[in-house]
């Protein structure tokens, strides 16, 4: 029986293989037409909403990397909005829509924890090649700019140069680095770090951590280890841990974000590299599943490319205003 | 989080039981289902609108067999048409006639192209050649140091050049590239591996760059080096390096981690360039020619098992093994020693869920998958702690184990006297169980059986 149907399949599918490569080159290519140009091409339609219109939407949040569980929540229940509200054209579904999302990114934006002893500690943590090291850097420029004294840590003692990436941001943004030799603990470091930054009444410490896949429990388990070193020395530290994330990421975000949680206790996200074509949708799943807010975004290599988040803005790059 | 593709096809397929063939009315919750696998996967929004239609189309009419069940059926067409997409075979790499062959590697920020430039010189070193390795990044603080330190640590040839003082720029990227070639031909080396920048693929200053190099270089093979993990953008940004340099290869990376890998699928469309290699982990040896047929099943979310019995075959003391089943099938039974012993192996092949959502969500698996997500890691931690703070003879005798006994091993392991209760009664369970399994065979037998039940499945 299993070699009838192969058999039969096998013959329906060679005079057709040429053509569903083409189709397939096709269909792609339709992507390069920006996830704005649709949103626009649907939005500004000034016909009576209906469920093609949504539809297209729906199509549209995917494309952006929300997850089709997070969009079909959130269509549903523009949806349901829609109707009760008696939404008329599509610009005033934008509108909906707009607020919808913004909702979802703002109703995380607490108030980071205060610092009751100084320094704060602010732990970098991510997978590899989101950005940690540039972020780091640019974050200490940023707290210089705030008028306060900032000092890096280089605890990614595992990826070859990452010690002297780090020293290069140091000196750009006029801090000091507090480091060990490629190989060395990173909890060793980090001790090193915080009783110089004590000692030196230091405002803020940025802890650069190593690269690592989530689902590596050792590497995990040692940022539980860092934490716990930092505890000993600062009672409430780390006051933030920094979960980096490279806004091109889809659906694995998700369970890095889960993770990373669990084992490190991240309180923030930052997205990085926004000055790309990827809008980092998964930030909106992140914070509806997770309840995570995004607090820094990254936009570039250089000192100054990052910005403090702002759901408005961040919405409307997404959508396409 | 995911659920199984299977299983849902099993759901969908309830009311299809009984009747004769495949209609366009009772397939529609399965490819619905099978939309949502695949988008979970990130595997681009239009590839998966055209692969739905064709799999709609190849399956409406197909009578229901009777030794396949529908979902089996469904399924084994889903996957012929993502490995026909991927093609069928292992890539081949291109070697010019007259050395060195070129291989410039380009890619976004952060999608390990250094990491993947020292692997790919292993690798050719470990098939007889002879690379060199050479950094044009001139850009990012001590991207040429850590090339540097990578072809160290392989003890491959690397042009290091001197950038006297240059400003960072197009020149200067010339420059290096010029004469890392010209030290290749004099060293003798038959392979040159540009490492380049990250660069945004809407940077039109470093893709001119990128162009200017590749002129200059003529290379033989251009590979894309992408982050397994990216989504719905993959094909953007590939789909323009594609355009601009024309790509010859794909290389994947970070595939260690748990991420589905969809983004193959949608950037061999855009470019129609194959996914040469895989990148497995951070050591320079973690690295493997990609296998589409194995990356289908990942993307389905139903188990790559072939990567785990060769994971197996790898880590594991096979002799340890032996010896424990014997063991544990005997009349002695397997001592807390054993238990941990085993414990241990198992941790070598990585996190639990890993390996629980290799395994296919059939036979003796069934369910496993949906579990790994449950799956507490550092409960596997907390018990190797109570076994070792348990003494020599404690642990050949668990029956010795009293109640001031295990007073001492939850202070000693940080545990409580509840979870040494048990962990302790759980070994006796499983002791009990294995020890009439092996008088009876009954286990054996169930096990074999079940095995049998899965072949149909394989590929």
């Amino acid at each position: 029986m299993i070699q009838t149907l192969f058999g039969s399949l096998k013959e329906a599918e060679e005079p057709e293989k040429k053509g569903l490569f083409d189709r397939m080159r096709q269909a792609v290519s339709r992507t390069r037409e920006s996830l704005n140009d649709r949103i626009e091409g649907v939005l500004a339609m000034t016909r009576e909403v209906d469920e093609a219109a949504l539809e297209e939407l729906e199509m549209s949040l995917l494309a952006s990397d929300l997850g089709v569980a997070t969009t079909t929540e959130v269509v549903n229940a523009l949806r349901e909005h829609a109707k009760r509200q008696q939404i008329r054209d599509g610009a005033e579904l934008k509108d909906l829509l707009r607020a919808q999302l913004k909702a979802i990114l703002d109703e995380q934006q607490k108030p980071p924890k205060t610092v009751a002893i100084g320094p704060e500690v602010i732990l970098m943590v991510g997978v590899n090649g989101t950005g940690k090291t540039t972020t780091s850097g640019k974050l200490a420029a940023f707290y210089r700019a705030q008028g306060k004294t900032a000092m890096l840590c280089a605890a990614d003692t595992f990826r070859a140069a990452a010690i002297e990436q780090l020293e290069v941001w140091a000196e750009r943004s006029g801090v000091e680095i507090i480091k060990t030799r490629q190989g060395g603990d990173p909890s060793a470091a980090l001790y090193d770090a915080l009783q110089a930054a004590k000692a030196r009444a230091i405002d803020v410490l940025l802890v650069d951590t190593a690269g690592r896949l989530h689902t590596k429990n050792s590497l995990m388990a040692e940022l539980d280890k860092m934490r716990r070193t930092a505890q000993r020395l600062i009672p409430d530290a780390p006051h933030e841990v920094l979960l980096v994330m490279d806004a091109t990421t889809g659906q694995n975000g998700l369970q890095q974000a889960r993770l990373f949680t669990s084992f490190a206790g991240v309180t923030g996200i930052v997205l990085t590299k926004l000055d790309g074509t990827a809008k980092g949708g998964i930030a909106i799943a992140i914070a509806k599943e997770l309840n995570l807010p995004v607090r820094f975004v990254g936009t570039g290599e250089k000192l100054e490319n990052l910005l403090p988040f702002d759901s408005g803005a961040f919405v409307d790059s997404l959508l396409g205003a | 989080m995911f659920e199984n593709l299977s299983d849902k096809l099993q759901r969908a397929f309830k009311s299809l039981r009984g009747q004769g063939t495949i209609t366009e009315e009772n397939i529609g919750e399965a490819l619905r289902e099978i939309r949502v696998a695949l988008l979970e996967a990130d595997v681009n929004l239009n590839v998966v609108k055209d692969l739905i239609d064709h799999i709609r189309a190849r399956a409406v009419g197909q009578e229901v067999m009777t030794a396949l069940s529908p979902t089996e059926q469904v399924i084994k067409i889903v996957r012929d048409e993502l490995i026909a997409l991927l093609g069928k075979d292992t890539a081949r790499f291109k070697f010019a006639s007259q050395p060195p062959t070129v291989i410039l590697m380009a890619g976004l920020q952060g999608s390990g192209k250094t990491t993947t430039s020292g692997k790919l010189a292993a690798w050719l070193q470990k098939g007889g050649h002879r690379p060199m390795l050479v950094s044009v990044d001139v850009y990012r603080p001590a991207a040429r140091e850590q090339l540097k330190i990578v072809a160290k640590s392989i003890k491959a040839n690397l042009y290091e050049g001197d950038l006297k003082g240059e400003t960072a720029g197009t020149a200067l990227v010339e420059r290096l590239a010029k004469e890392a070639r010209r030290e290749a031909i004099i060293t003798g080396c038959d392979t040159l591996i540009v490492d380049t920048a990250g660069r945004l693929h809407i940077d039109e200053d470093l893709m001119d760059e990128m162009q200017r190099l590749k002129a200059l270089l003529n290379p033989q093979e251009i590979l894309f080096i992408a982050d397994a993990m990216t989504g719905q953008d993959a094909v953007r940004s590939a789909d323009e390096f594609h355009k601009r340099f024309s790509l010859t290869g794909i290389v994947l990376t970070k595939m260690d981690g748990d991420a589905r890998g969809g983004a193959a699928l949608s950037i061999r469309h855009v470019t129609g360039q194959p996914v040469k290699f895989i990148g497995m982990g951070e050591k320079p040896d973690a690295f493997e020619p990609f296998h589409p047929d194995r990356i289908v099943s990942r993307i389905l979310g139903m188990g790559d098992i072939m990567t785990l019995i060769e994971k197996a075959e790898e880590k594991l003391d096979r002799k340890k093994s032996e010896d424990f089943a014997k063991k544990a099938l005997s009349g002695d039974g397997f001592s807390l020693e054993d238990f941990r012993d085993q414990l241990r192996q198992i941790k070598k092949l990585g996190s639990l869920q890993s390996i629980m959502k290799m395994l296919p969500s059939v036979g003796p698996f069934q369910g496993i998958q949906q579990m790994a997500d449950q799956v507490d890691e550092s409960q596997f931690t907390r018990v190797e702690a109570i076994i070792n703070s348990m003494t020599k003879k404690e642990r050949a005798n668990h029956e010795i184990i009293s109640g001031s006994r295990r007073k001492r091993i939850a202070n000693g392991s940080g545990t409580s006297v509840q979870e040494v209760n048990q962990l302790l009664r759980q070994y006796a369970q499983m002791r009990k169980m294995f020890k009439s399994a092996g008088k009876g065979g009954m286990l054996q037998r169930k096990l074999m059986g079940s095995l049998g039940g899965m072949k149909g499945m394989g590929r």
